[in-house]
């Protein structure tokens, strides 16, 4: 067979297949920095997807990217879904940034949503993002009351923001509840290692900690944890951004869960209703995109109760984790007695708050 | 029986047909995966051979694919005298890292400047950083006898840890409020790396390459180090007879391939990634080792090589989005295609002979740095 | 809070942490003592580690699970073995296309299995013997796979040092050509070796997805692969310098965490990359003390053909 019967042959099945149909469905495109399969991150933003897809049946039709590297890749996956016809493109990681807003402005009337984010360029770009805080509140509150050693320990991925505020959260939180709390970090370096983050939940078990909350998205830690319990100790864990709920009652004694639904379902509708409008959503468990998973019935009721207070005052927009007094590591006032903290400050945040050791990595 | 029985010199004919059988069994197997998982065979392969190419946005993907081939082909250019002389560079993805490092940092250093020597002189630091970092396994093995083999690769995981502390602290982007990634290079005039020609996707790396495969064919067929080179892995003893210095070539070969994936490094950091990021390296340093032995270690095979990879990427991307095929499927796709590339290879360099064998002289076996031209 | 780092503990832990890459090194290193590079150790581990759990939580049986890891890591293995052994492509080339298909297959296999929890593996009861002080908790106290890495050390240095099969195996890697001619069946011998590293190194990963972490998620083997790669060179070539090099890196990774979880104040950029530092100085020291870098088996990765 010649190059050329080669050429011939893809010819003819070109020909055989009928260009695209254009149809009046909504177009709904979505790029996903990980696998679905990583039961995590682009898990829960797939399941936001199929929110999408049964909420509005026929009417959408929605397309997707896996694995899709930050850089020049996503600048042509997003490109190759707006030439496809895509009415409406959520990219969900934070270096899809540039490349979101690149695309944009070739294509003015494709909506563009970027998650994490904060460049909105043009007209048609907006940007979306949850108060992970918010949940990392309840944890925090919870883990101070369950720990006995006085030790709890969070494995961190990037010294980043939303890290860094989450660290923050959780610390000042179980140490409102049990002020003799003290909290080791261990920076994994990583969004998803799970044999690195299953031997960072072992060096914090070596070291006395008995409470274990993650920044990192694999149940290894679980695993390591429910190993250590097997074995005589009393370690408990929390889901991270999905439930993990095959590690409940114990180790796995709550989760905080990025629901993206919500917010998909919203925007989507307003494509359709010519309501669309750029904006910068940050919303939380007000809003239904960060959910505390089923507090089991290890924890005593209590703290149970009081956890659920707080989940109801959050929800209920009357109380903010970040209200002040607050100090900085430094000792210096960050927040002063009753003030809440400016979104824009935490959205940069940088700093430990009073009480915890350690540096952040710079 | 069927065995196999060395030509006495390599088929043309069959050099030039092996990839074309190769696709082509790989479309019977890929199309059959493609079904078993539920997606229409020819569609999906369509998807990923033909719509890049001649499908309705053509316009677009035909640059994506000069985009996507540039830095495999550089890198792979590099790799391939290592390759040919027997030295085992396989830490490319280290040195593209540093090379984009160390060419961004020099160029941050004189933000917000528009000075036009500024481009220039993030070149010469992308090549230098590429170099410096391949320059540690070349020294260590000329002083110590320690394995580049090994070095290079552990390497790249220093590199990736380098490139996480850039990202998220001493180059990161002092006007992001505290977000990972550094300034944007792409959108800074002076260090911009753009399209030469709208929408042609060929900016300075796409050059570079070009650039890159003539030399590399030039210095292979005219120049005495060429030769060296090509001795010193086809007959490591008879080189050293003729005055080839190991330890001159393996630091000429690591620094070389060095340099090249760095200036890779420079060019991806300053057009198409844009920035310095967490996840700014995403294995053009392993899958330009792929390259270079599909391209046979020749400059020319490895441009040709360099651009099917490319396709199977941009297609394979297209494939995924449009027909919701997993991405998992791609790579295997793509595996799959490699195995058979290199599998009927195997018809370049013997006959395909039934019955028993009769009594043949031997063949010295032909080595990694030998390959078909 | 600077807590203390408890020596014993610590090793406890680096033995587990060891294991995977362990056994994919003595693997790998098996099949390059025969002459063979199979740089495709990131596929077959994580293919092992996919039908590892597949099986093991389809059955319920964890064993059945590393059955299956075995059978699975040496079928892919092979498929490496015909194409470089049977249609003699290059061996680099071929492994790193057997990675990139490997970690597409698995990723297509593991498709609905996210998210469920496997069958754990409990240690090994070794009663008393586990309540020593010290000992119990380093030697005593491990599930049954760590024992079986350690013992697969022994018997790959026995088979190799010790018995005629070794020998043969040793000469092909050495000399086809030469073992040819002395009528050993340089092919097959090949082969056998290869689907052992494919087995070894399926045995691993099935310890990623069944033991450390335990479950399947896209991506679970995360580079321990090119470890194993790694630390079959830093070994060279020899068992006992393996069981060294996989404790070695295993030990510094979790030293580095242990030390941030003891809150000492060094740069996580270095700790994080302290394994690869330190592996490549330590290389420098062994290298420095001989002539040359190398006890690589001289034909590696050169393919071999019978003519007659």
């Amino acid at each position: 067979m010649t190059l050329k019967a080669l050429l011939a042959g893809t010819i003819a099945l070109g020909l055989a297949v009928p260009a695209f149909a254009q149809d009046d469905k909504t177009k709904v495109g979505f790029v996903y920095v990980g696998p679905i399969g990583d039961g995590g991150w682009t898990y829960q933003h797939d399941q936001g997807r199929l929110a999408v897809e049964e909420e509005f049946g026929d009417a959408v039709e929605t397309v997707y990217q896996e694995n899709v590297p930050e850089g020049a890749d996503a600048e042509r996956v997003i490109t190759q879904m707006a030439l496809g016809g895509a009415d409406i493109i959520f990219t969900t990681s934070f270096g899809y940034m540039d490349p979101t807003n690149n695309v944009a402005e070739k294509f003015p009337d494709v909506k563009f949503e970027h998650a994490t984010g904060f460049k909105r360029e043009h007209p048609n770009v907006a940007t979306y993002d949850a108060r992970f805080y918010e949940g990392r509140a309840v944890l925090g509150t919870l883990a101070g009351h369950l720990t006995e050693s006085n030790k709890i320990g969070y494995i961190a991925s990037f010294p980043i923001p939303e890290v860094i505020q989450g660290i923050n959260s959780t610390y000042l939180h179980a140490a409102k509840v049990n002020p003799d709390v003290e909290m080791s970090v261990v920076w994994a370096y990583t969004w998803f290692d799970p044999a690195k983050e299953a031997d960072a939940a072992k060096a914090l078990i070596d070291q006395g900690v008995d409470v274990i909350l993650q920044h990192t998205d694999s149940t290894a830690p679980h695993a390591a944890a429910q190993e250590a319990n097997a074995n005589g100790a009393k370690i408990y864990t929390f889901g991270q951004a999905s439930d993990m709920s095959a590690f409940a009652p114990m180790p796995r004694v709550a989760s905080i869960i990025d629901d993206w639904s919500p917010y998909y379902i919203e925007r989507v509708r307003a494509v359709m209703d010519g309501t669309w409008e750029q904006g910068a959503s940050w919303g939380g468990m007000p809003e239904g995109e960060v959910v505390i998973g089923e507090i089991t019935d290890v924890v005593p009721a209590e703290a149970k109760a009081e956890a659920e207070a707080m989940i109801e005052a959050i929800t209920a927009g009357e109380y903010h984790p970040f209200t002040g007094p607050i100090n900085k590591q430094d000792g210096s006032e960050w927040l002063a007695d009753g003030e809440v903290a400016e979104d824009g400050e935490l959205l940069g945040m940088d700093f430990y708050v009073e009480g915890i050791t350690g540096d952040i990595p710079n | 029986m069927i065995r196999l029985e060395r030509r006495p010199s390599p088929s043309r004919a069959w050099a030039a047909a092996s990839p074309v059988v190769a696709v082509l069994l790989t479309l019977v197997a890929g199309g059959l995966m493609f079904a078993a998982l539920g997606k229409d065979p020819v569609a999906a392969i369509r998807a990923i051979f033909w719509e890049p190419v001649f499908g309705e946005f053509a316009w677009y993907f035909r640059g994506q694919l000069l985009v996507k081939a540039a830095p495999l082909v550089l890198i792979a250019v590099g790799l391939s005298l290592g390759f040919r002389a027997g030295i085992w560079n396989i830490g490319a993805e280290g040195q593209y890292i540093v090379g984009a490092i160390v060419g961004a940092a020099l160029g941050l250093a004189f933000y917000p400047s528009d000075s036009p020597l500024i481009f220039p002189l993030m070149v010469a630091g992308g090549a230098l950083g590429g170099f410096l970092w391949g320059m540690i396994p070349a020294l260590l093995k000329v002083r110590f006898g320690t394995s580049e083999i090994l070095v290079s690769l552990m390497l790249v995981y220093v590199a990736e840890n380098l490139l996480a502390s850039a990202a998220v602290s001493w180059l990161r982007n002092p006007d992001a409020v505290g977000f990972p990634g550094s300034r944007n290079l792409a959108r800074w005039d002076a260090s911009a790396n753009p399209e030469l020609i709208a929408g042609t996707g060929a900016h300075w790396g796409v050059v570079a390459a070009v650039a890159a495969v003539i030399a590399a064919y030039a210095l292979l067929a005219k120049h005495q180090l060429g030769f060296h080179v090509r001795l010193a892995g086809a007959a490591p003893r008879a080189a050293r007879f003729a005055g080839v210095s190991p330890g001159r070539l393996t630091v000429f070969c690591l620094g070389t391939s060095g340099a090249l994936a760095g200036l890779a490094g420079l060019f991806e950091v300053t057009g198409p990634a844009g920035q310095i990021s967490i996840d700014f390296a995403t294995g053009y340093g392993f899958t330009a080792i792929i390259v270079a032995f599909l391209g046979r270690l020749h400059p020319v095979g490895i441009l040709l090589a360099g651009l099917l990879m490319a396709l199977t990427y941009v297609g394979g991307d297209n494939a995924a989005t449009n027909l919701g095929l997993p991405v998992a499927a791609i790579s295997a796709f793509q595996g799959m295609l490699l195995f058979f590339l290199l599998a009927v290879d195997v018809l370049t360099h013997f006959r395909v002979r039934m019955g028993r064998a009769g009594p043949v002289r031997e063949q010295p076996a032909p080595g990694v740095g030998e390959p078909a031209e | 809070m600077t807590g203390s780092i408890d020596p014993v503990l610590l090793v406890a832990s680096l033995m587990v942490a060891s294991t995977p890459i362990l056994l994919a090194a003595l693997g790998e290193l098996v099949a390059e003592r025969s002459g063979v590079l199979n740089l495709g150790v990131e596929g077959m581990m994580i293919t092992g580690a996919v039908v590892g759990f597949i099986a093991a939580a389809s059955s319920g049986s964890v064993w059945l699970g590393f059955g299956a890891a075995v059978l699975g890591g040496a079928a892919l293995a092979l498929v490496f073995g015909v194409l470089t052994q049977v249609l003699l492509s290059n061996q680099v080339a071929t492994g790193l296309a057997l990675t990139l298909f490997g970690l597409g297959l698995a990723s297509l296999l593991g498709q609905g299995w996210v998210g469920i929890k496997g069958p754990g593996l409990a240690r090994v009861d070794l009663g008393p013997l586990s309540d020593l002080p010290v000992v119990g908790r380093v030697l005593f106290s491990h599930d049954p796979v760590v024992y079986l890495s350690l013992l697969l050390v022994l018997l790959v240095w026995a088979f190799l040092r010790l018995t005629r099969a070794g020998l043969i195996l040793r000469a092909v890697g050495e000399s086809a050509e030469a073992a040819h001619a002395l009528g050993y069946p340089v092919r097959a011998v090949r082969l056998a070796a290869i689907a052992f590293g494919g087995a070894c190194a399926g045995l691993g990963g099935a310890y990623l997805s069944l033991v450390r972490v335990p479950q399947w998620t896209d991506g679970l083997t995360a580079g321990a692969g090119w470890i194993a790669l790694a630390i079959v060179v830093f070994a060279s070539w020899r068992p006992g310098r393996a069981l060294v090099g996989a404790y070695l890196f295993g030990g510094i990774t979790v030293l580095q965490l242990n030390l941030q979880a003891a809150g000492a104040r060094i740069p996580v950029e270095l700790l994080s990359a302290s394994p690869y530092l330190v592996t490549i100085l330590v290389l420098v020291v062994i290298s420095r003390r001989r002539e040359r870098g190398g006890d690589a088996p001289a034909d590696l990765a050169r393919p071999f053909h019978a003519s007659a």
